[in-house]
């Protein structure tokens, strides 16, 4: 309908070209009096006027109508027009945005964030290839129906692919609730709901590989809801619940049907200032030991504070972040329960000194899951250039004394670039 | 029996409570509607009145493109009837996850309180041909600074009036009303505006960001350069000395920067050329003084005919 409508439409201003010309070669080139072909000039001017006031007419007319195709009146130039009221000529501009895009409107968002990563120097416990397409990230996003939207993010490594995250969120659901459902990364503090490309390091805090699931955390498939939690007066509270088949590497396994692990995390957010904030998050996980019979559980805590002064707001910023995660595995043998109860933490900052640099250090502490009390401690500092917020380079200083009394100190470089139309990150 | 008629009476009483009164707390109280700048919170304020609770997410004086998607956002975006977007990706790097966790069926995109004004806008710049991320921070569907013809200002007043008196027909004539005020109000100020800027039509300046398309267009200025070497790109050496250069040239003595963005460069320009940087706020709100629609042209038209005239 909208495109006979606007055919039609631009017969009526072909149409009006038409009348133009034709009217335009009736001119007797050769006149020579000026006067007169001045008049002819004005006359023919009120005649597009009225022609042109004639169109406006029969467009607005044409929305009544059913599309029917118009008979094209060849003789119209010749007969005469019925002086309409001198309208001012209906100027119209286009309006809206480009319409190029709605042939693939509804193709889902693409995009593919490629991740390289190197390492120079003494790795110890923690190897990693010297070149590395360590991570190629594949996203589909959109909206799925006027209740829900879905996300899928594929990691494509040297070996294979794998689901890093796909689910479906249900946006339009009653009383303030979210309902998420397939595989996503667990609410569990932080750094473990994160995407690789997004943390301010090349790699992640000792405690998330030693605790929390190393590289790919707890990521698992299951079910999330949340709500935005009823508090005091400027502060923004979300609690979190999320249960999970209960496969985690090196923390959960699922055995049988029962074997679910879950997630329970509360958020509060304040505003400091316009330009100042704070979060402070708790996390608590459970399930069933990754080693045997028995069961693991994981408390965390977690501060943000972050700067960003809104006037240079693409010019200065700064992040403080720690994490501390306390877990308790129990595992049952014949001679009774065995329990660990390793801890592990990291303090963060990273700082924007220009548009286009930051840099950050991290200091990291964290026990392993094992009888032994072992514990590594590592520190790093960070700098990162931005040639536009599609790409960055960064180097990464990173020295890690392992309980085995390993030291190692390593040059980490990573190239990270997006293409396409990578969904915004939630805060 | 008795029971049964003693229910349906109470049932009966109910429904009619619950007609004749909910209609009247509905009426009483505000359209709360969300903005995601002070531009469009102004002008729906003009259309609103009373009846609404305008809010915007960014300030004037932050850029529009960058700004964080913090959770205090949400609080507002819970309470919504209505959210007013600039759309053309202006959002896009901060509005859509604020969008899908608030919770908030009224507002998610494509409902019924979700509006995108440049559908109704003049839009400039649609780039034709082949779009890459070569050509900076570009904006496929338009440049999304067109607030700034007051044209488009009185369009998006238009749609807000025809949302709002979708949402609460009772108030219709009210918002008709306080809609023909505003544009009898923006005719005149418009006819001022003009009458100041006629000397200066055509005349050349250089800008920081391409905000400013519709207001030149609109007022006859010509930009000549941007800073940037593309949007959204940091100036380069390179490209700082061939703006200086066009400018020695043609004679070009004004730099318009928006408040943003940090002055060095612009400020090392002017000294080259003896030109001049102007901190023009693109939005209500980008300075103290500008707390509404009207006072962002009177702001910078004001120090563009002061600027001009200074420099003959």
């Amino acid at each position: 309908m909208k495109t006979a409508s606007w055919t039609k439409g631009n017969i009526w201003s072909r149409l009006l070209c038409i009348c133009i010309m034709v009217y335009g070669c009736k001119i007797p080139l050769a006149a020579q009096d000026t006067v007169e072909l001045l008049d002819r000039i004005k006359a023919m001017e009120d005649r597009i006027k009225s022609l042109e006031a004639e169109v406006a007419a029969l467009k607005a007319h044409q929305g009544e109508q059913p599309a029917v195709a118009a008979p094209a009146p060849v003789e119209t130039p010749t007969t005469t027009v019925t002086p309409v009221a001198a309208q001012p000529p209906v100027e119209a501009p286009q309006l809206g945005g480009a319409g190029a895009a709605a042939a693939k409107a509804l193709n889902p968002d693409i995009s593919v964030i490629g991740n390289f990563l190197g390492g120079v120097g003494y790795g110890a416990n923690r190897t990693t290839p010297s070149l590395e397409m360590h991570e190629s990230e594949v996203g589909f996003q959109a909206i799925i129906d006027p209740y829900a939207r879905g996300d899928f993010f594929l990691t494509f490594g040297e070996q294979g692919v794998g689901l890093e995250e796909g689910y479906i969120t249900f946006t339009a659901l009653p009383g303030g609730l979210q309902l998420k459902a397939g595989k996503m990364r667990g609410a569990f503090g932080v750094v473990n709901t994160q995407h690789s490309h997004v943390l301010p390091w090349t790699d992640r805090p000792l405690v998330t590989q030693n605790l929390v699931g190393g590289e790919d955390g707890i990521s698992d498939a299951g079910l999330s809801i949340s709500r935005i939690l009823p508090a005091p007066k400027n502060i923004f509270l979300e609690g979190t619940a999320q249960v999970f088949r209960g496969d985690t590497e090196g923390v959960y396994r699922s055995n049988r049907r029962s074997d679910v692990s879950t997630i329970g995390h509360l958020r509060a957010y304040r505003d400091l200032s316009e330009s100042a904030n704070l979060t402070l998050g708790a996390s608590y996980s459970h399930g069933h030991s990754f080693w045997g019979d028995g069961s693991n559980e994981l408390y965390g805590l977690d501060a943000t504070f972050r700067w960003k002064p809104l006037r240079r707001a693409i010019y200065h910023s700064f992040v403080g972040r720690s994490e501390f995660v306390w877990a308790r595995a129990t595992m049952n043998s014949v001679a009774g329960p065995v329990m660990a109860r390793p801890f592990g933490y990291y303090i963060s900052a990273d700082y924007q000194f220009r548009r286009r640099w930051f840099v950050g250090g991290r200091f990291d502490h964290s026990g392993r899951f094992t009888i032994e009390r072992l514990t590594d401690t590592g520190g790093s500092v960070v700098l990162t250039y931005w040639p536009s917020e599609f790409s960055q380079i960064r180097g990464q200083l990173r020295q890690t004394r392992y309980g085995e009394k390993l030291t190692a100190n390593e040059l980490l470089f990573q190239f990270s670039f997006a293409l396409g139309a990578h969904g915004a990150h939630p805060f | 029996m008795k029971m049964a008629i003693a229910w349906k009476a109470l049932i009966q009483s109910l429904l009619f409570v619950l007609l004749v009164f909910a209609p009247g707390v509905r009426a009483a109280s505000k359209v709360n509607v969300v903005t995601a700048t002070e531009d469009l919170a102004s002008l729906t304020q003009e259309v609103g009145g009373d009846r609404v609770a305008v809010d915007s997410i960014a300030k004037g004086y932050q850029d529009p493109h960058f700004v964080e998607p913090k959770p205090s956002f949400l609080l507002k975006l819970q309470k919504a009837d209505l959210l007013e977007v600039v759309g053309l990706q202006l959002e896009i790097g901060w509005l859509p996850p604020l969008i899908i966790q608030s919770r908030n069926p009224k507002i998610q995109v494509g409902a019924p309180g979700y509006i995108d004004m440049s559908t109704f806008c003049q839009i400039l710049e649609i780039p034709t041909g082949q779009i890459t991320r070569a050509m900076g921070d570009v904006h496929p569907l338009g440049n999304p600074h067109y607030w700034l013809d007051p044209e488009n200002g009185r369009r998006i007043a238009k749609a807000v009036q025809n949302k709002l008196s979708s949402m609460r027909p009772n108030d219709a004539q009210y918002f008709a009303q306080r809609y023909a005020d505003f544009d009898a109000r923006l005719s005149a100020a418009e006819k001022r505006w003009d009458a100041m800027m006629a000397p200066f039509r055509g005349r050349k300046v250089i800008t920081y960001h391409r905000s400013w398309p519709n207001f030149c267009q609109r007022f006859g200025l010509v930009v000549a350069e941007y800073v940037e070497p593309r949007p959204g790109i940091p100036p380069t050496p390179s490209h700082t000395l061939a703006v200086i250069n066009l400018m020695l040239q043609e004679n070009i003595k004004l730099i318009l920067v928006e408040p943003y963005f940090d002055l060095r460069t612009p400020e090392s320009i002017a000294q080259k050329t003896g030109a001049r940087v102007l901190v023009m706020p693109p939005s209500v709100g980008g300075v103290k003084e500008v707390t509404n629609y009207f006072q962002l042209f009177d702001y910078d038209i004001g120090l563009l005919v002061k600027a001009f005239s200074e420099l003959k």
